[in-house]
């Protein structure tokens, strides 16, 4: 079963509404034919089988890194049913937490996870219960508007304390390794890595706990969830605090690669709403695939067009995926 | 076990219903009935504190409730069951009872059995998604859903809405079993005849207020019942 937290209407059943896994298999193989047949024109514009591997190892790595900043965002959407604009802003604030962490305590960049991560989650948490759990009944752009309030706060918070000056994260031993002939950074690698790594957490406790079947029973149908005894809002701070560690689980990893300043997470933002409207809003291991698609995309338009802006057919490919398939690439049939 | 006293409720300032007065007692199924828009559901709601109550008092277990706060409730033992169901679509029979039994929260509950033995269809389900699973059988997963919670009262909103004849009665006589164990069950039904059928006491509704309360059979006898509800 997907770890899907998108809401289906309640209705008298009707199996018509979930693809089937042949339907399924055919977006697959559909996906698959079009980034071969893009990758073969890339290969002809490009000329040189080396040039052509390093655009398609850079832009599975580069999709990886998109995911892992997508997936608090559209974990927050399936439950909560908010566009959270300030998941670039956590990203931000998480990658000067680490850069704070690695500075003054002199550790090992990743073993600022064992910080950030937990001190996110409080932080995500507080946000839900103070600022967002009093408006969820209020209409979409008040919640749309606290986010962005909040990433505006965060921007300038951050501003505040650490000035206009670029910060750095140096990962140590972090060299070029050669990939089938193609060169990237160890610490591309294990960001990638840690967005694998983060689907199966993520997807384990939505699928396998106590309080993650709780979040999915809340994002099929809140009303019900208060019949049986749950407490909706702490259902809602308890996933805002699981989107925020999933932010600053992807600040940490991308602090060694990313000139860290207060903007930083909001680069971001664009590409992870790209990112999560074509896995399907809610849907997790569908982020994964957003991202790697978007990764792909950038890189092989760079070869196709290397005039153009590689965002180009990036939203060019979102387009025609909204106008075939509303619901997302792995979202359900609409 | 329930106890309204001149309740007032409605919603937007617009009173729907008017000192409405109505009691449940342990082990009984009580019904309301009433045509469309009499206000029965809106009694309902009133109850577990989603609509709004404007005068009067709602007590269970001789503590008021308050509004608003539903989830409280089912974990006091008061469950209802919409008429919309409000089933997990996206979760699986089984999962859908265990989130029942959230409710429960370490008081003696029935057996998981002899539930399903209520409705054997969902044993045979038990991994099936919800959603995917027809009306009648969403409307044995809603019910088998609130007795995992095990409460001591069932509010029922027209269960029997969207179901054959056949598995009207299925529900109906899960409805009896259930009160024979014990619980308490507040049904509402348009299904007149049906309910008063078998409910211990019954309660007419008629544009917000109680025009006639009675035993289940002296309703169904009623003149007046006969001529409003039963096409007689």
């Amino acid at each position: 079963m997907a770890t899907s937290l998108q809401n289906a209407p309640e209705t008298t059943g009707s199996a018509a509404r979930r693809p089937t896994l042949s339907e399924r298999q055919k977006v697959a193989i559909v996906t698959v034919s079009v980034l071969a047949v893009v990758t073969a024109v890339a290969a002809l514009r490009a000329g040189s089988s080396t040039v052509l591997v390093q655009a398609l190892v850079t832009g599975v790595l580069t999709g990886g890194i998109y995911s892992l900043v997508a997936m608090g965002l559209t974990l927050i959407y399936g439950v909560l049913h908010i566009i959270n604009f300030a998941n670039g802003a956590l990203v931000a604030l998480a990658m000067y937490l680490t850069f704070v962490t690695v500075d003054t305590m002199g550790v090992h960049p990743y073993t600022a996870l064992l910080v950030v991560v937990p001190a996110m989650g409080v932080l995500g948490a507080l946000l839900q219960t103070s600022l967002l759990n009093p408006v969820m009944r209020a209409p979409i752009q008040i919640q749309l508007l606290v986010t962005i309030g909040l990433a505006l706060a965060i921007e300038n918070v951050l501003l505040l304390v650490f000035g206009p000056t670029p910060r750095s994260v140096q990962l140590p031993g972090n060299v070029g390794v050669s990939i089938l002939g193609a060169t990237v950074e160890l610490s591309r690698i294990y960001a990638f890595v840690g967005a694998l790594v983060l689907v199966a957490i993520l997807s384990l406790v939505l699928q396998r706990t106590a309080i993650g079947t709780s979040i999915r029973a809340v994002a099929a149908n809140p009303e019900g969830a208060r019949l049986v005894g749950i407490n909706t809002k702490s259902i809602y701070s308890v996933t805002f605090a699981l989107g925020a560690m999933a932010a600053g689980a992807a600040g940490v990893l991308v602090a060694p690669f990313t000139t860290i300043e207060p903007t930083s997470g909001a680069i971001f933002n664009l590409t992870a709403f790209v990112v999560v409207v074509l896995g399907g809003m809610g849907n997790i291991p569908g982020a994964l695939v957003g991202g790697l698609v978007v990764g792909l995309t950038e890189q092989l338009a760079g070869l196709i067009l290397p005039d153009e802006s590689p965002l180009l057919a990036v939203f060019v490919v979102f387009l025609i995926v909204l106008f075939i398939r509303p619901k997302g690439v792995f979202g359900r049939a609409s | 076990m329930l106890e309204l006293t001149g309740v007032r409720s409605g919603y937007h300032g617009l009173e729907i219903l008017h000192e409405v007065n109505l009691t449940v007692q342990p082990g009984e199924i009580v019904a309301i009935v009433g045509a469309n828009g009499a206000g029965k559901s809106t009694t309902l709601r009133t109850i577990v504190g989603e609509v709004k109550l404007q005068g009067g008092s709602v007590t269970f277990k001789d503590q008021p409730v308050v509004g608003g706060r539903s989830h409280e409730l089912a974990r006091r033992g008061l469950m209802l069951v919409p008429e919309h169901r409000a089933l997990f679509g996206s979760l699986t029979v089984d999962e859908n009872l265990t989130m029942g039994a959230r409710a429960r929260k370490g008081r003696w509950g029935f057996e998981k059995d002899w539930i399903l033995d209520l409705f054997p269809i969902l044993r045979e389900r038990r991994t099936q998604l919800a959603e995917t699973m027809s009306g009648g059988q969403q409307q044995m997963l809603a019910i088998a859903r609130a007795l995992m919670g095990s409460p001591d009262l069932l509010l029922l909103d027209e269960p029997s809405t969207g179901l054959s004849p056949k598995l009207t009665w299925t529900v109906f006589d899960a409805v009896k079993a259930i009160r024979d164990r014990g619980v308490s069950v507040l049904i509402v039904e348009q299904n007149a005849s049906q309910v008063l059928s078998f409910a211990d006491r019954a309660y007419v509704l008629e544009s917000g207020s109680v025009v006639l309360e009675g035993s289940g059979a002296d309703l169904a006898d009623d003149a007046r019942v006969q001529a409003a509800y039963l096409g007689g």
